[in-house]
């Protein structure tokens, strides 16, 4: 739908190009003028001369001949074979970035894709970048982190610690020498809790991904469905909320007995129904690799009678809580509920929101715990952990046994349960549409919430303590980013209620499940557990995490009746159905009940943070688009560096469109007031960075709105759009793109992203986990953000002043040759003779000359890739000191001219008068053409390899090949310039050789010397720094071997190997 | 300091070779070749042109230049040369009268002759030229105006010309042979030297005819049509002569191995001149023996039998006599430029080297400082 097929893109340069092509078509007019005037003035003074070979024709008419002869003599200046020639250029250039080994993605097993082979130079030229952050940031690998249900928070700290630990994994994994045996051994994770605050954990940046994950999860992945990691599946649950929830079967059990756990029996069901949509709330696939898809395993008989669970349910949903537990916080409500439940010395007692301290036994204790948890739910993963925690996770139900003897009955008939289970549990594949869907119904099956199968009736569930349910599915509202929500209608297998579950964007929800029909006391709950769940929202947010709400909404019989009439008319409508289906949906999705919020973590890619720091040094303004919320795009922006603390923040969020424009205007003159400020105070250490949501950005591109959100926006270093639709995406790059002229890059990867990737001069792709819509789209499609480092830094770089200056070099070569044609032309009354044989004519651009330039536009780098990695700020320079200016394309011109006029005119003076033959004076001139030609591209070349090499000696020993043969052996061919015996007599005279000596020298010395003194005179300041660099980065590595000399007996490396990544730049930036 | 640096290899070995040994192999994976060109860390050589870098090439260049330039200068001032204009524009001019009522199908042949002195005597062998200028022998039209095939004794271009020589292919529906423009065009001045010795005698001096087209045009690319040794009227049977020329193509010369198509002077006059002001060797005048110089100083006559007209064209005739060396004919022009160039290259080396001092010094400066 978003996918109109790719945009034809012509790069800037190209535009250029055609623009001296224009003048070379001038150039070329006015030479065939001169030509056709001189002719007829020429024919004016000549009567009956005897080389006249029709004298009746008047001289009007010859010069009109002659015009016309004049442009096929010289149309050579018209590079129509430069077009060929670029495109070549470029598939090399692609040939090159395609084959970078920087570029590889091992886990993918997947190279950079290069799309569009004629925009390789565009990419050199990047101003402005527009990143999506979801999947193009971060890894796009979802994993559950936290939730909060019923108004509390369940932060998940095993879970966190986990992530924790696969990081720590995987850095091992790449540093390769250190093996943390045991990933809960004490020390190292005290110094990984210090460094790391519960869940802020997850920004951390990881190191590449490693091979050893690869083998664990990789070498199944062919079987393994899409988004199912290892790390997202291994849910390690809270233990709060499995005690929670193992009351769901204890109260099942001790129903009529128990007062503790009807108390908190209004949590249970939302606990329950919390799981119930996680798990069912989807559009999740359910297979397994002995079962084809779709199929409905056979529930099995439940545990608990179904009687017996409606029972509990009805009486549950009628109950009340008293106020007194409601009015304390959080924490204190579990505690309390906690300590009454169950025996107060049992270690499950967790501070949930402290930051952990390895050395406290309570928390080893539940660690291990959780050891076991992982244990039991996956046997045969357990290659990991070792045997150590295997007895720890014995000694736990040896100490369980004794201590906690109802929790120990929940968790042994839960682990029962597990047990028959095991075989079928680890066999199911979850296939999901986004990454999410598959975090959040992993995240129930940790909690036995478990999705078994999926039919188009039907789902399949598993119930803690209840067992398999077959779950009737009555409609699925799928998801829309207008919605921004979606919506499954089940009938409740316990309740037998209608009910809509919706999972979606939580500022939706949570307007939608503003109030709350009932009692006062139960209006006062909610607005409770609304308050604490808008809390604990704005902390994920803030810790970067995706949040999602969940929430749910009985409906009444009739009035799904009647819900339904309207729906299937909406379906069954062919006009306009789209809306209808909206329409209907949006009727249905009101008066929701809010059941909890879950927080999923989407770490950031690998070195992301260095990637956007050195495209802004490159002076590429990166700007974020994205469809999250303002705190979450904001807090990604900080992970990676985006936004400093230095940094203002100007946030535009404004209802109307008046109000918008004020907004603007304001922010606009107080970025003025400071810039003027700054500019008296001479220090400018702080930039803004303006955040603006989607709905501000609706009025700001408006027309009237446009000009003022441009100009503020450029006066920001940043941009964060967040909540933006794709079509908006697309409409900031259009605006930036048209309304400044400055080259843009969108880089996205999903399907969302398409529009943006495709109206943007440079779309990258990210393939990565949301399908293949926006590599198709794009331009490029790599598979990390972080290659967009050296995609733009190096290759960009390169290929721009590849191209450029063989484009600089083709025109000058062809006006160079042309010229030469153009000035015989007065000595031979303008009459369109020529003193070149016909053949070498044609050949000289066409084979003699023309793969050198090639060579040149594909081998030559202007500067080494590490330096330009090194200094991004070389990239702004080269951007800014353009090569292909018309000024470059003058002097070109200009040199051409000289080179010219001298290649003819020392020969002619050399020659006049003498008996040379036509061919005979042809001869030295275009051999030494020839030499300038290859010479000058010798002079201009920044490196030379044995490639250029062996191209200049062969384009040079082709063309000497083809005109000694030629003239030995053509005795009657190309008619009026007929070669024979010119060549062979021309090589035997020493003249031949002074002449072309001469001439070659005096045309290359106004070049060298221009180069000699340019290059002395105006060495570059970047360059210069580079020089310094390199001789520091020298002794440093001189420095690092020493030390490493010294050290490698005494001390492990261990310091080394856990991030090898860090301690060089350190070390550098001091030097 | 000519920097050139080589990239060494280094780096992605390790990694390569260990993800070589993970892949196994046997497995075909995306991974790109490690390889220098793919990698494109080819080792390179970097010519940053420098004043310093520079500075030794135009030293070096000046120094080889003006030595060559001034062997030039000399071996060009070494050649002797003689040239007279005979074309009789003047009233004084001996030719006057012939160059006045002149057109190219007169049949009465005009004579004149031209006394001339020469100031030094020609001791090696003397070429003789006839010059011709305005004469725009590189026209793009009359270029064209020749049949290479008929020329090289093609018998069926012999009756059926090439297109490119009309108007002057066939005439009275007879082939013309040889045709076109060029061949027509030929210059047919007879010029004789004669010695004045100054006890009154006048000696003709001798000239050779032959050796003075290129071996392969005489050889190869011009040859008369018909099995060698045939009698060239009869092969030329049922051509006609060029309409301005006064004799057939048969009837040149009267050596058998200088007539026809491989007559020297036509020859000659088929490679066509590069300039409007050129010169065509026309004769050889050897020298007979060592004793004596070839020319001696002294007066001379040149004896013209003016058949050529160039008046109507503003045209010139000449009449050069040289002598030539290793580099051709006399030509002070390169020797001067060569030096000029040599001391060009040669002044910006001393001004390179004081750029190099001034600011070269301070790059490295700063490059030692840090």
């Amino acid at each position: 739908m978003n996918n109109s097929g790719p945009r034809y893109k012509r790069s800037q340069l190209e535009k250029r190009l055609n623009t001296d092509v224009l003048w070379c078509v001038a150039l070329l007019i006015v030479m065939c003028l001169t030509a056709s005037v001189g002719h007829g003035l020429w024919l004016n003074n000549f009567k009956d001369a005897g080389f006249q070979v029709d004298g009746e024709t008047s001289p009007a008419l010859a010069g009109f001949y002659v015009f016309w002869t004049m442009i096929i003599v010289l149309q050579v200046l018209i590079p129509i074979s430069l077009y060929v020639s670029i495109e070549i250029v470029k598939l090399g250039q692609i040939y090159f970035i395609h084959n970078d080994l920087d570029f590889y993605n091992e886990q993918q097993d997947s190279r950079i894709q290069c799309r569009a082979l004629n925009i390789t130079e565009d990419l050199g030229q990047i101003q402005f970048l527009f990143s999506d952050k979801t999947g193009t940031l971060t890894e796009n690998k979802m994993v559950f982190c936290r939730c909060s249900i019923y108004g509390v928070e369940y932060p998940h700290v095993e879970n966190a610690r986990r992530l924790q630990v696969y990081e720590a994994e995987q850095n091992e994994a790449a540093g390769r020498t250190v093996t943390l045996k045991s990933a809960c051994s004490g020390k190292s994770l005290s110094c990984r809790s210090l460094s790391c605050n519960h869940s802020s954990v997850s920004l951390h940046t990881l190191t590449a991904e490693s091979l050893e994950e690869d083998q664990l999860s990789g070498h199944a992945a062919v079987r393994t469905g899409a988004f199912c990691s290892r790390m997202a599946k291994d849910v390690v649950p809270d233990p709060e909320l499995v005690r929670k929830l193992s009351c769901l079967s204890s109260s099942a059990l001790h129903l009529k007995g128990s007062s503790s756990a009807s108390l908190s029996g209004l949590e249970l069901t939302y606990i329950t129904d919390f799981f119930l949509a996680l798990a069912i709330c989807n559009s999740v696939v359910v297979s397994s690799p002995s079962q084809p898809r779709h199929m409905v395993p056979e529930a099995r008989a439940p545990l608990k009678s179904l009687e017996e669970m409606k029972l509990m349910f009805q009486r549950l949903s009628f109950y009340s809580f008293s106020p007194l537990q409601i009015k304390g916080s959080p924490r204190s409500f579990t505690s309390k509920l906690f300590t009454r439940g169950k025996t107060s010395s049992f270690t499950f007692n967790t501070p949930p929101n402290n930051s952990t301290d390895g050395s406290d036994p309570a928390l080893e204790c539940s660690q291990d715990t959780c050891k076991l948890k992982t244990k039991v739910d996956l046997p045969d993963r357990g290659d990991r952990e070792d045997s150590a925690a295997m007895s720890s996770g014995e000694d736990l139900e040896s100490l369980m046994e004794i201590k906690a003897d109802g929790v120990k009955q929940n968790l042994e008939g839960m682990g029962g349960d597990e047990e028959s289970e095991e075989d079928i549990d680890d066999e199911l594949l979850y296939e999901a549409e986004s990454p999410d869907e598959a975090a959040l119904v992993h995240a129930a099956r940790a909690y036995h919430c478990t999705l078994r199968g999926r039919s188009a009736e039907s789902l399949l569930v598993d119930l803690p303590g209840i067992g398999s349910l077959v779950v009737q599915l009555l409609h699925i509202l799928p998801f829309d980013s207008n919605r921004k929500r979606m919506s499954v209608v089940v009938r409740h297998p316990v309740t037998g209620q209608v009910v809509v579950y919706t999972k979606g964007a939580d500022s939706v929800i949570m307007d939608l499940a503003e109030t709350q029909k009932g009692s006062e006391q139960a209006q006062e709950i909610y607005s409770h557990i609304r308050e604490q769940t808008q809390k604990h929202l704005d902390t994920y947010a803030r810790e970067g995490l995706r949040t999602l709400c969940i929430a749910k909404k009985v409906l009444e019989e009739e009035e799904y009746e009647v819900w339904l009439k309207r729906q299937l008319l909406a379906e069954s409508s062919i006009e306009n159905q789209e809306e209808l289906l909206l329409d209907s949906a949006q009727r249905l999705e009101t008066d929701l009940t809010l059941l909890g919020c879950t927080g999923i973590v989407d770490r950031l890619q690998e070195d992301v943070p260095e990637t956007i720091e050195a495209l802004q040094e490159a002076g590429v303004k990166v700007w974020i688009l994205t469809g999250d919320k303002q705190e979450t795009a904001i807090n990604i922006a900080n992970a990676c560096k985006l936004l400093r603390s230095s940094d203002r923040l100007l946030s535009a969020n404004c209802g109307s469109r008046d109000a918008c424009g004020a907004l603007l205007e304001e922010l606009l003159s107080e970025v003025q007031h400071e810039e003027e400020r700054e500019e008296s105070s001479l220090d400018s250490t702080s930039s803004f960075i303006l955040v603006i949501d989607g709905r501000t950005l609706e009025w700001a591109l408006q027309e009237e709105l446009k000009g003022s959100f441009l100009e503020l926006s450029c006066k920001c270093k940043a941009v964060i759009c967040c909540r933006s639709t794709p079509l908006q995406k697309s409409k900031v790059v259009q605006l930036i793109r048209d309304k400044i002229g400055v080259m843009t890059l969108a880089v996205g990867d999903g399907a969302n992203d398409v529009s943006m990737i495709q109206v943007a001069d440079v779309g990258i792709g990210i393939s990565g986990q949301e399908g293949m819509q926006a590599v198709m789209s794009s331009d490029f499609a790599i598979s990390r953000f972080k290659h967009l480092k050296k995609l733009l830094l190096v290759h960009g770089h390169w290929c721009y002043h590849r191209l450029a200056n063989m484009i600089l070099y083709f025109i000058y070569k062809n006006v160079m040759y042309v010229n030469l044609l153009f000035w015989y032309q007065f000595f031979c009354g303008y009459s369109g003779s020529v003193m070149i044989n016909a053949w070498v004519l044609i050949l000289f651009n066409l084979v003699f000359t023309s793969v050198p330039p090639l060579i040149y536009g594909i081998l030559d780098q202007d500067t080494p890739a590490d330096t330009l990695m090194k200094l991004p700020e070389l990239y702004g320079a080269s951007r800014t000191t353009k090569v292909y200016i018309p000024f470059m394309f003058w002097i070109n011109m200009l040199d051409a001219f000289y080179q010219s006029l001298v290649c003819f005119f020392l020969p002619y003076f050399a020659l006049a008068g003498s008996d040379a033959g036509t061919l005979s004076f042809g001869s030295p001139i275009n051999t030494s053409a020839l030499f300038i030609i290859l010479l000058h591209q010798v002079i201009e070349s920044n490196t030379l390899t044995w490639i250029h090499m062996l191209v200049l000696v062969l384009s040079a020993a082709l063309y000497f090949g083809f005109v000694q043969l030629y003239s030995a052996f053509c005795v009657a061919c190309s008619h009026p310039t007929n070669l024979f015996g010119v060549e062979t007599l021309q090589i035997t005279q020493p003249l031949f050789y002074i002449i072309c000596t001469l001439t070659t020298v005096a045309a290359l010395l106004p070049r060298i010397l221009f180069r000699a003194l340019f290059n002395s005179l105006h060495s570059s300041a970047p360059l210069r720094s580079a020089q310094r660099d390199e001789v520091a980065a020298e002794r440093y590595r001189q420095r690092m071997k020493l030390w490493n000399l010294k050290h490698s007996g005494a001390s492990s490396p261990q310091v080394h190997a856990d991030n090898p990544g860090l301690e060089p730049i350190e070390d550098e930036v001091v030097s | 300091m000519m920097a050139s640096s080589y990239k060494d290899e280094d780096g992605h070995i390790s990694v390569s070779g260990s993800g070589a040994a993970a892949g196994g192999g046997s497995l075909r994976t995306k991974k790109p070749e490690n390889t220098a060109f793919k990698q494109q860390r080819l080792p390179a050589w970097q010519p940053i042109l420098t004043a310093g870098t520079v500075l030794p090439a135009f030293f070096i260049i000046g120094l080889i230049f003006i030595p060559i330039g001034i062997g030039l200068y000399v071996t060009s001032n070494n050649i002797k040369e003689f040239e007279i204009d005979y074309t009789g524009v003047d009233m004084s001019s001996p030719c006057f009268n012939c160059s006045k009522s002149f057109s190219w199908n007169s049949t009465k042949p005009c004579t004149c002759s031209i006394p001339f002195h020469l100031d030094q005597s020609y001791e090696s062998n003397v070429f003789m030229y006839y010059g011709l200028s305005n004469f725009y022998q590189n026209h793009r039209r009359y270029v064209k105006s020749r049949d290479d095939s008929q020329l090289n004794g093609n018998e069926k271009s012999l009756e059926e010309p090439s297109k490119e020589c009309e108007p002057y292919a066939k005439h009275d529906n007879k082939p013309i042979a040889p045709c076109g423009a060029i061949a027509n065009s030929m210059f047919n001045d007879t010029l004789e030297l004669f010695y004045n010795d100054p006890n009154g005698t006048k000696i003709q001096i001798p000239l050779t005819a032959t050796g003075i087209a290129w071996w392969t045009d005489k050889h190869v690319k011009f040859r008369n049509p018909g099995v060698e040794n045939m009698n060239l009227t009869a092969v030329f049977q049922g051509t006609t002569k060029p309409v301005n020329w006064h004799r057939p193509v048969y009837e040149l010369d009267t050596d058998p191995d200088n007539n026809g198509f491989i007559n020297e002077d036509f020859i000659v006059w088929m490679r066509t001149a590069a300039l409007p002001t050129f010169r065509k060797l026309y004769r050889i005048i050897q020298r007979r023996n060592n004793m004596l110089p070839t020319l001696p100083r002294g007066n001379y006559t040149l004896e013209v039998v003016y058949n050529y007209p160039v008046r109507s064209f503003e045209g010139r005739k000449r009449m050069i006599l040289s002598t030539i060396s290793w580099m051709g004919g006399k030509n002070p022009f390169l020797g001067i430029a060569y030096i000029t160039v040599g001391s060009v290259c040669f002044l910006l080396g001393v001004v390179l080297l004081i750029i190099h001092h001034k600011y070269g010094n301070r790059n490295n400066g700063a490059d030692i400082s840090h």
